[in-house]
């Protein structure tokens, strides 16, 4: 049986118009296509300025598409995300679109411990369930008990990451987009992170993310897409 | 999902001048929807006109009711309006003295919502009251005391907790944190957000600050000179503005 596919990408560019610099036109992807399908890890690869995380934004409807289409798979049907509505748009990021970046966006006041168990909330989950889970996530990836009710404002670089992974991959999504999640890790923690991916795909989900760390992506990747920056136009 | 607010090429003048001039949105239930634009944009004006503050000069603005009956605002009777703003809707001013009574207590400034939805038992009230100055982290023991008696962080968190305590359908928020110091910001930022997440609020807030309307709203809109500029998702207004002017805006902010 050949895996369902999960998200497809067809014709798809991006182009930025600075209207701030003289209406600079900064022309980032052009007619690229792509098919992602479930339990696959395909990493995006090439060099800085190749539009790995620009893809990946216009994936997540971070950023809009200047022209072609963003097929996803959401509840068995299928919707593109360059033409979804707003309201759309959010609920397929709630149910079947995750997205990891590189920064934690910290919530004045909020404790690590609430900050990963809310999309888990919003999912639809009580709130003492959705801690219980938090608490586990935190555990696995060892940050340790007594930062949980803390804000991880003052965490260090490798603390707040950690919490950005467990709340990215607390809610078990179809499709997970992943932007660096490891860089300030180290080896172990890297590992446990390899796992838990190795753990999602076998669930089902499929995954497309950037890993410029090699051991990484030959960990975790099941293909590679390379990509090559685009000439200036 | 149904919407709970409907508004449709709402336009006010102020004679020649435009206030704002054919704005187009839905609300749906739980959501909080921000519009942002610099002063002067309309955004006041607009929400004014939404909340049936002040009469449109033309477009419509329609409101489906607890009872599930859509409600023309504009062809509402001043007293079918005072009920909607009792039973079914809460308003945050800016300057919280706007929107609190000065020369009665905290407690009842909360309470007083309560009695006009035809609470009477006292020490029910007063419980109730006592309970949400707790919510909104004001010191129960100063429950008989005067807002005047409070700081502005303060005065502004009494106000919340007047507003909510009817468990409105439907809050307008005229920049609630302008003008409070950066951490009572944050504190009341964060009061608002958890209690639009428990109570399932839908609220329309008007600001002019982005890192706000990212923390707070999942759709926003932006105005300027009256008009919306751009309308969206905030997170893609925000990272990958397409008007110029919402180019400016968020090029303009400063990042610590």
């Amino acid at each position: 049986m050949t895996a369902a596919l999960m998200l497809e990408l067809r014709d798809l560019s991006k182009s930025f118009e600075l209207h701030q610099q003289h209406g600079a036109r900064l022309n980032v992807l052009r007619g690229l296509d792509l098919r992602l399908h479930a339990g696959e890890c395909v990493v995006l690869s090439g060099p800085s300025g190749a539009g790995k995380s620009t893809l990946l934004r216009v994936i997540y409807a971070n950023y809009r598409p200047s022209l072609g289409a963003v097929h996803v798979r959401h509840q068995d049907r299928w919707l593109d995300l360059a033409k979804a509505t707003p309201h759309e748009v959010l609920d397929v990021r709630r149910q079947t679109l995750g997205y990891v970046s590189q920064f934690l966006r910290v919530i004045p006041r909020v404790p690590a411990l609430d900050i990963v168990a809310e999309p888990l909330v919003e999912h639809g989950v009580d709130v003492q369930q959705a801690r219980r889970r938090a608490a586990y996530m935190l555990s696995r990836l060892n940050v340790p008990e007594r930062l949980w009710q803390l804000p991880p404002g003052t965490f260090s670089g490798g603390e707040q990451q950690r919490v950005n992974i467990a709340r990215g991959l607390i809610v078990p999504r179809p499709i997970l987009l992943l932007d660096e999640p490891t860089a300030s890790l180290d080896a172990d923690n890297r590992a446990i992170v390899a796992e838990l991916l190795a753990e999602a795909r076998s669930a089902g989900s499929a995954v497309l993310g950037i890993f410029h760390d090699e051991d990484m992506r030959d960990r975790v990747a099941t293909r590679l897409f390379p990509m090559q920056a685009l000439e200036a136009a | 999902m149904s919407a709970l607010l409907q508004v449709r090429n709402l336009s006010l003048h102020y004679g020649p001048r435009v206030g704002c001039q054919d704005v187009s949105f839905d609300l749906h239930p739980g959501e909080l929807l921000c519009i942002v634009g610099e002063s002067g944009s309309g955004k006041s004006t607009l929400l004014n006109a939404v909340a049936a503050q002040l009469t449109p000069t033309a477009g419509s603005v329609r409101y489906r009711q607890r009872d599930g009956e859509w409600l023309e605002l504009g062809t509402l009777s001043e007293a079918d309006r005072r009920r909607l703003a009792r039973e079914e809707w809460g308003f945050v001013t800016q300057n919280p003295r706007d929107g609190l009574r000065l020369n009665v207590s905290a407690g009842a400034n909360v309470a007083e919502r309560l009695m006009a939805l035809g609470m009477r038992h006292y020490s029910q009230l007063r419980a109730t009251a006592r309970h949400w100055l707790e919510r909104v982290e004001i010191d129960p023991t100063r429950i008989d005391d005067a807002p005047t008696s409070f700081s502005g962080g303060m005065q502004q968190r009494l106000q919340i907790a007047r507003t909510l305590v009817t468990q409105p359908r439907l809050v307008f928020m005229d920049e609630p944190t302008a003008g409070l110091d950066v951490s009572v910001q944050a504190r009341i930022l964060d009061l608002l957000r958890r209690l639009v997440n428990e109570l399932g609020l839908a609220a329309v807030m008007v600001t002019h600050d982005l890192a706000v309307a990212r923390l707070l709203a999942a759709r926003t809109i932006v105005m300027q000179g009256g008009r919306v500029v751009e309308t969206g998702l905030t997170d893609q207004i925000l990272d990958d503005p397409q008007h110029p002017y919402t180019q400016l805006l968020v090029s303009s902010v400063l990042t610590t």
